[in-house]
This record gives structure tokens, C-alpha cells and sequence, in this order.
């Protein structure tokens, strides 16, 4: 395709027409900005950006609605996880027992690395339990590396409660259901 | 003041440059540098729908300090591969030319007795293009003393057009002498006292003087020395730390220097065609009001500079040398030719 180049004219080889026609603009935005106060600049750290719905922010690990940890210490978003920033210390066989009934366990240590961790999601998706989430947090600050490593009780303070299902007290319910109600034949 | 009658017309005239030049550098100069940059920064934010520098004191007044020492206490890296002797000399050869031009700038009339100007050379104009010119050796040498191939370019673009624009910027002042008669610049200034100011009988000499200004300051619409885009940051592109900051300075010093050169051809100096602030001031009030003047018109220009920055694109570089060569030259000739018939017709009645 050849574009065809326009001859221009007298006047806008001058070049004027375009310097006043920049001035124009800039001194629209100018007095705007100036005397209209219709900046775009977010004041950041007193001002923060609304995170929208779906963000892959910090992932965190939650409690259900009774206040009980959620993992069950399964290490699959340890083994999934790309960037190796997730660190699992299963109780072990005398560990401390899980929170929940019927849950077998639940981690005796659990550490995210925050400076290792790309916010891909595939912990939270990877998670048969419903147990971690990539929250709204995108701001992760401190002094050393040491305090980028963030501990289970850490985790599940940020993390806060989950309002999804409880898997495990509707598996007791259904286990209670099925011995009131035998399976027919 | 009874112990400056002690010393000799020698002893004071020596006391007297220094103070002037102590306080037109440290107080005047230096300030007004640091001060345009937060100006740039501020009116570019303005432009662009954004804030600008508003954390360092109220409305950031205190931004250019903090830059100051920022620049300072940063590591001053200089790069394994560099020629070291011209990597050190640039950065004060490209700053030390735009102070030297203040010296025959008359910035006022008179403070007391002394006559408010360093040196009141008879050739003020001449010294000046020698000593801008000089600029362009920090640029070319900076250039040169990186030894990478973008510095290199960003050095030849800029010896390149500060050459070319030279000519046009000299040759556009030369009706302003015709019609003054002197080429000192109190003379042009006391020309213009009595009348008009030159910029209304000469606006294609100031016209073409600046942009040639722009031209010589690297300012957009033509800093192809720097090209971000395309040569990383020119010239300067090795430069880290305080030998950066010269740079920067350096290149905002030269801009108030040829707002000055302006303010002095174009704009009547140091006076105001009402309310008598033409005349000489007898009083000291008067004198530092003369100044005043001088330094507003200063910043008038100033933020000419820093608004076109923001309202047109660079020039390609063949456009650039284009207009330089074979629309400037032929203009600022025809502009000398029509002066000197205009004169010529003016003394033969």
C-alpha cells in the first residue's frame, strides 16, 4: 500500500498553526489542572486504590466461620507452587490434632516467602480445602528478608474468615445422615 | 562606608567584582537554576493532569534541596571503559561557559554606585558567542569520553546543530547592532530606554534568535542530543551522581543565560517604559527594583522555555538542520539587508 502524502499548504508549513494549536491544548490542561483541580495523580499512601474483584493479590490463609484453620497440612500448594515460596511442616504423628473434627491434621508450621512469590494462584487453586486465597493485598513491605517470610499465624491473621462451604462438617452431617438412613437396596 | 575611602580605585574595584560575582552566582544564578527545575517539573505536572513534587515542604518548595543532596550523597560511578581524563573535564566545561556569560549581562542599573554589571566589556555581544559556543566542548568531549556508541551520537547531533544554530543565532542579532551603533550591552539597553523595545522593531531577529536559543540550549522542540528515545539519554548517558547534576545545571543555566541575552536585546534590560523606571536608578530602592524587573522578565522567558517543552514535538533531524541552514540563514540575511536599506534610506533624507 503506498500512502499518499497530502501537499500542505503555506500556512501549516509555517508551522504556527501548530505551535498555537499546541498552546491551546496545554493551556487547556493547564487551567484545568491548576484551577479546576482535575488532576489524575491518586495521593498514594493516604489515597489507595479500590482493588477490583478477582485480583491476584497476597495469597493468605483462612479460618472458616468457626474460627478453625482450614489446611489440613496436604502440601499439594507446596509441591505446586512455581517459585518454591511455600514452606510446609506437616504435626507429624504425635503432632498437636487438627482444629476441625474429622480433619486428619493440620500444619504445625506454614511459611510463604512474599519475596518469592509471583502471585500465580495456583496455591488457591490447587487447594482441596478451600484453604488459601490470593487476597487484596499488593503492598507488601519490610526491613529485611526475614520479615518477607510470613508464618502460619501471620497468614491466618491477614487471612481472615472464609464464608465457603465447611467440607468436613458436611462430610460428618452426610456420615450421620447415612447411618440414620441406610443406603437401599 | 569610611574604610572603603582607605582603599585604592584598584583595591575596590576588585572587592566590588567579587561581590558581584559571589552574588550573582551563588544568590542569583544557582537559586534560579534550582528553582526552574522544580518549575519544569511542577508546570510539565500541570500539564499533564498530574501533581508534580508536592511531598518536600508545602507545595514542594523545598524539592530542589532535597535533589541537591540527593545528587550528592549518590554513589559517583564511573564506568570501567571511559577516558577518564575528558569523562572528568566535561561536566565542568559544559557549566563553567554558561556562568561565564553572566559576566557582561547588565542586570541593573545602578546599586549605590556601582554600576550593576561584572565586567562592561565594549564587545559584550562578541564575548558572548565565543563563550556559548565554548559550551558545545562539555557536550562534544562528554560525548567522546564515554566511549559507547549512544553518547557518541548524542555528542556529534549536538556539535552538529549548536554549530549550525550559531550562525543563525549570530547573524540575527547583528540588526540589533546596526540599529544601536555599539555593541556593548548597557548601550542596548540605554537605546532602548528612550524608545521602543527591540523586540518590536526587530521581531524576526528575535524570532530567529529564539529559537535558535532553543536550538543552543538542546530544549525540545530540539534536544536530539538527548533523545530519550532513541539515544537512551545522548550524551550523558554514562554520567551518574553530581557529574550528572553539572550536566543538568549546566543545561537550565544556560537557558536563564540566554533568557537573559534576550531580556537584554529584545525586551529593554533592566527597564520598564513607565513610572520613570527607565532612567538609571539614583536611589538604592530603585536599584534593587531594576533588578527585580530584570530578574521577572528573566522568569517570564523562562517559563516560555519550560511551556514549549510541553507543547511540541522534537524535530526530526534532517528537519532540524532544514530549517538551521536553508530557512534561518537566508532569513536572518534578509533581515540584515532590510535593515541596513531601511537605515540607509533614513540617513540619505
Amino acid at each position: 500500500m503506498i500512502v499518499k502524502r497530502t501537499e500542505l499548504s503555506f500556512w501549516e508549513r509555517l508551522y504556527l498553526p501548530a505551535i498555537w494549536g499546541g498552546f491551546k491544548v496545554t493551556a487547556r490542561h493547564f487551567v484545568n489542572t491548576v484551577f479546576r483541580r482535575k488532576s489524575v495523580t491518586m495521593q498514594y499512601p493516604e489515597q489507595k486504590w479500590v482493588v477490583p474483584e478477582g485480583y491476584r493479590g497476597a495469597p493468605y490463609l483462612v479460618k472458616d466461620q468457626e474460627d478453625n484453620t482450614k489446611c489440613v497440612s496436604c502440601q499439594l500448594c507446596e509441591f505446586v507452587c512455581p517459585p518454591k515460596a511455600i514452606k510446609i511442616t506437616p504435626p507429624g504423628p504425635e503432632g498437636q490434632p487438627a482444629d476441625r473434627r474429622n480433619a486428619e491434621k493440620m500444619p504445625k508450621e506454614f511459611e510463604i516467602n512474599m519475596l518469592r512469590c509471583i502471585f500465580c494462584g495456583f496455591c488457591q487453586e490447587v487447594c482441596p480445602e478451600e484453604a488459601i486465597f490470593l487476597e487484596r493485598d499488593y503492598s507488601l513491605t519490610g526491613l529485611s528478608r526475614g520479615e518477607m517470610i510470613y508464618n502460619k499465624e501471620k497468614l491466618l491473621s491477614l487471612g481472615g474468615t472464609h464464608a465457603g462451604t465447611q467440607k468436613w462438617k458436611h462430610k460428618l452431617e452426610e456420615a450421620k445422615e447415612q447411618e440414620v438412613f441406610p443406603v437401599k437396596d | 562606608m569610611p574604610f572603603l575611602e582607605h582603599l585604592s580605585p584598584t583595591q575596590q574595584f576588585l572587592l566590588f567584582s567579587t561581590l558581584k560575582i559571589v552574588a550573582a552566582i551563588f544568590l542569583v544564578l544557582l537559586p534560579m537554576v534550582a528553582y526552574s527545575v522544580l518549575a519544569e517539573r511542577k508546570i510539565s505536572a500541570f500539564i499533564q493532569d498530574r501533581v508534580g513534587p508536592n511531598r518536600v515542604g508545602p507545595f514542594g518548595i523545598w524539592q530542589p534541596l532535597a535533589d541537591g543532596l540527593k545528587s550528592f550523597v549518590k554513589e559517583d560511578f564511573t564506568p570501567d571503559h571511559v577516558r577518564k581524563v575528558y569523562f572528568w573535564l566535561a561536566p565542568a566545561l559544559s557549566l563553567i561557559p554558561a556562568f561565564l556569560t553572566v559576566a557582561v549581562i547588565p542586570f541593573g542599573s545602578f546599586l549605590g554606585k556601582q554600576k550593576m554589571v561584572i565586567a562592561d566589556l565594549n564587545v559584550g555581544i562578541l564575548y558572548t558567542f565565543g563563550i556559548v559556543s565554548l559550551g558545545v566542548y562539555g557536550i562534544v568531549l562528554a560525548g567522546y569520553a564515554a566511549n559507547s556508541k549512544y553518547p557518541f551520537l548524542g555528542g556529534i547531533r549536538s556539535s552538529a546543530q549548536m554549530i549550525s544554530y550559531e550562525i543563525a543565532m549570530g547573524m540575527s542579532v547583528i540588526p540589533v547592532f546596526m540599529l544601536v551603533g555599539d555593541l556593548n550591552l548597557s548601550q542596548v539597553i540605554n537605546y532602548q530606554s528612550g524608545g521602543a523595545w527591540l523586540v518590536f522593531k526587530q521581531p524576526v531577529s528575535f524570532f530567529i534568535f529564539l529559537v535558535a536559543a532553543f536550538a543552543e540550549t538542546n530544549r525540545l522542540p530540539f534536544d536530539l542530543p538527548e533523545s530519550e528515545t532513541e539515544l537512551v539519554g545522548g550524551y550523558h548517558t554514562e554520567y551518574s551522581s553530581m557529574k550528572f547534576a553539572l550536566f543538568f545545571m549546566a543545561e537550565y543555566a544556560n537557558m536563564i543565560t540566554s533568557s537573559a541575552m534576550m531580556v537584554t536585546l529584545f525586551f529593554g534590560g533592566w527597564t520598564l517604559p513607565f513610572g520613570g523606571l527607565d532612567q538609571p536608578a539614583s536611589t538604592l530602592t530603585g536599584g534593587l527594583l531594576h533588578i527585580g524587573i530584570f530578574l521577572g522578565k528573566i522568569v517570564a522567558l523562562m517559563g516560555v522555555f519550560i511551556w514549549v517543552r510541553w507543547m511540541l514535538p522534537r524535530f526530526r533531524y534532517d528537519q532540524l538542520m532544514d530549517l538551521g541552514w536553508r530557512r534561518f540563514i537566508p532569513v536572518a540575511l534578509a533581515n540584515i539587508l532590510a535593515t541596513a536599506v531601511v537605515l540607509w534610506l533614513q540617513g540619505a533624507k
